[in-house]
């Protein structure tokens, strides 16, 4: 089984900042960590491989230094790494973001399977995984945690809903994207980070990917933020006390008054 | 300080403060008070190849030196020394193994040990022979192609919880220290079993029981090295796995100072934190000059265990003492500074000094490292 494990690097959620003239996450000087879900899809890429064969692909669209989170991917057990990075790709919002992915999966001969984490915690739109699924012409299964079973081309997961889970059951290829329930990631090994060290990066451009141009980074960017902004506290704050009755009459009270 | 590691040693520690930090600290306290068996930590160290830095690689191990399991050690020992005993004991376990065994005993152990899906243990000690290991009871008695144990040894680390124990017993008593003999005993072999689990002072996550050998019947081929040569074997297991127990101090002494200086920066009475009072400021500084200094003595111990394989029993037992000797005392301050905060459960120290004392008894203990020390002085100074 072929499965590519789409990854991203985000700042490290403890130490979030906006550019308040650009609107935009201020990553100078912030710690870049692997998005915290897609720990959990790479894991799960993992040990479907360790029990069924195959081969895990690490793929991230950003710049060069996103080189640190892939290699940790494959000190976790990733077999291969690719990096799609390109100056054509800045800017990309989760549209052209879902076209450069595929591009760069269907360069690579396309996939069986595809694990993304349920969204990253700095864009937080989600957008990504469903997108990719759409863009690839696949099954799309969304929360998913647990994998209950890969057999005969299908595959069987568990969905997390808020009132318990639904059973899902969707031909290969599929996409998948995991909650943080589904495992727990394991600690890069030190035959993984020496095999890390060694293994050769991917890296795949604009041209490489035979991507059209209007398609990619800003320029195939519908999106346009138009202003970020913390929202304001807003609304009286009172406190009512005294014993439960007296606090249920000048409740009570209140309310007649809006009304 | 920069102690200058190679880019192995680095990834070593790497993994070794990942493990720790996101496995062991959050976990331990809880391990500490129900004391329970770190099994799932285990597992990750497992997972994460560490079971088999000290093993070679013709036996499924990583290939690395002293110097490698004490970088590891320090950082599972800053975390909890409980947790980091129960890992620990398995290379003391495997040590007899790996100095003296055959190569049939190695490829037949090693493997599982350096992959963690088997554990070992190492037993010596008895009621009545700890420090005087010639008090052993234990004895093994030959019976056509098996050897017959009986006896029993007391304190196991790792009892009940390891699958490969190497086991010293008197094979001939009347030949004194040369009618001693290391086996390997296996947990389903027939007339083994085990005591009571001990409640300890501390490192409570870790499990230490009695094991029973009631006409315990092993096969002939089971002997570590030969007939006779138990002591020996014993002498330079305890030389190599001294500086273990010493970067366990390291790494606890560290931890106590870490929380230490943390509080003592944010602790505010008479209007200051309690780190602007010279008092504080000059226990503090003894704290990181004990650590630091106990550090490059183990490092330079360990690093010249992996070149000289003999004469090391003088600078091994110098680094046990003054690593562990000096956890005993930075953990007592720690919780000094900490005061009544230190004294309660809520916070780390109270821990930290229970789990020092075991580090300055086990292994030997502190007075009988001394006393190595003093005998290798007598030796060394005898043509000068």
């Amino acid at each position: 089984m072929k499965i590519f494990v789409c990854v991203k690097q985000v700042p490290d959620a403890k130490d979030v900042r906006l550019d308040p003239k650009t609107n935009t996450l201020a990553r100078e000087g912030v710690e870049s960590i692997m998005n915290p879900y897609d720990r959990h899809a790479l894991e799960e890429a993992v040990r479907l491989k360790e029990a069924h064969g195959g081969t895990v692909t690490v793929l991230s669209m950003g710049p060069p230094q996103a080189e640190a989170t892939l290699r940790e991917a494959v000190s976790c057990g990733a077999d291969e790494m690719v990096l799609a990075s390109d100056r054509a790709f800045a800017g990309a919002d989760t549209w052209a973001t879902t076209y450069t992915l595929s591009m760069a999966i269907r360069k690579l001969g396309g996939a069986d399977l595809i694990l993304c984490g349920k969204q990253a915690i700095d864009g937080d739109t989600a957008q990504v995984g469903p997108g990719l699924a759409e863009r690839m012409n696949m099954p799309c299964i969304t929360y998913v945690r647990k994998v209950v079973a890969v057999a005969d081309g299908a595959i069987r997961v568990e969905r997390m809903m808020d009132d318990g889970y639904d059973l899902v059951e969707a031909e290969l290829p599929a996409l998948l994207t995991v909650v943080k329930e589904i495992n727990e990631p394991r600690i890069p090994s030190l035959k993984g980070k020496m095999k890390a060290k060694k293994q050769q990066l991917v890296m795949l451009s604009a041209a490489d990917i035979e991507a059209d141009p209007d398609q990619l980074g800003l320029k195939g960017s519908p999106t346009q933020v138009v202003r970020v902004f913390a929202p304001e506290m807003r609304g009286e704050r009172a406190m009512i006390e005294g014993t439960v009755d007296e606090q249920v009459a000048a409740l009570a009270a209140r309310l007649e008054a809006i009304l | 300080m920069d102690y200058f590691l190679s880019e192995e040693q680095q990834m070593i520690v790497d993994v070794a403060r990942q493990i720790t930090e996101e496995r062991i600290i959050p976990q331990r306290a809880e391990l500490d008070e129900k004391e329970e068996f770190p099994v799932d930590i285990l597992k990750a160290i497992a997972q994460a190849d560490l079971f088999g830095l000290y093993i070679p690689e013709e036996y499924g191990g990583f290939g690395g030196g002293s110097f490698d399991i004490v970088l590891a050690l320090e950082e599972f020992g800053r975390g909890c020394v409980g947790i980091a005993t129960a890992f620990a004991a398995n290379a003391l376990g495997a040590y007899p193994i790996l100095i003296s065994g055959s190569e049939e005993l190695k490829q037949k152990y090693l493997p599982d040990i350096a992959s963690g899906a088997k554990y070992a243990a190492f037993a010596l000690t008895e009621a009545n022979a700890g420090s005087d290991a010639s008090g052993i009871q234990t004895t093994a008695v030959l019976d056509g192609d098996h050897w017959v144990l009986n006896g029993s040894k007391q304190w196991i680390t790792n009892g009940g919880e390891a699958n490969i124990y190497t086991v010293i017993a008197i094979t001939d008593r009347a030949k004194g220290p040369r009618g001693a003999t290391m086996f390997v005993v296996e947990d389903t072999d027939p007339g083994f079993s085990y005591g009571a689990k001990e409640k300890k002072l501390g490192i409570r996550a870790s499990s230490t029981r009695e094991l029973v050998f009631k006409d315990c019947r092993i096969p002939k081929d089971r002997v570590i090295g030969r007939v006779g040569t138990g002591f020996i074997t014993v002498m330079r297991t305890l030389d190599l796995s001294r500086p273990g127990i010493a970067s366990l101090g390291v790494g606890l002494g560290q931890a106590a100072l870490d929380e230490a200086v943390r509080y003592a920066k944010q602790r505010v009475q008479f209007g200051k934190p309690i780190i602007s009072f010279q008092a504080v400021q000059h226990m503090l500084a003894d704290m990181a000059i004990q650590v630091e200094a106990s550090r490059a003595l183990v490092y330079a111990t360990a690093r010249n265990l992996d070149v000289n394989k003999s004469g090391v029993s003088k600078i091994s037992s110098m680094c046990k003492v003054m690593a562990t000797d000096m956890a005993m005392k930075v953990t007592t301050d720690a919780v000094q500074i900490l005061a009544g905060y230190g004294y309660m459960r809520e916070y780390p120290v109270e821990k930290m000094m229970r789990d020092a004392k075991i580090l300055q008894i086990y292994e030997g203990t502190n007075q009988i490292q001394r006393n190595v020390i003093g005998q290798e002085l007598n030796k060394e100074y005898i043509n000068k």
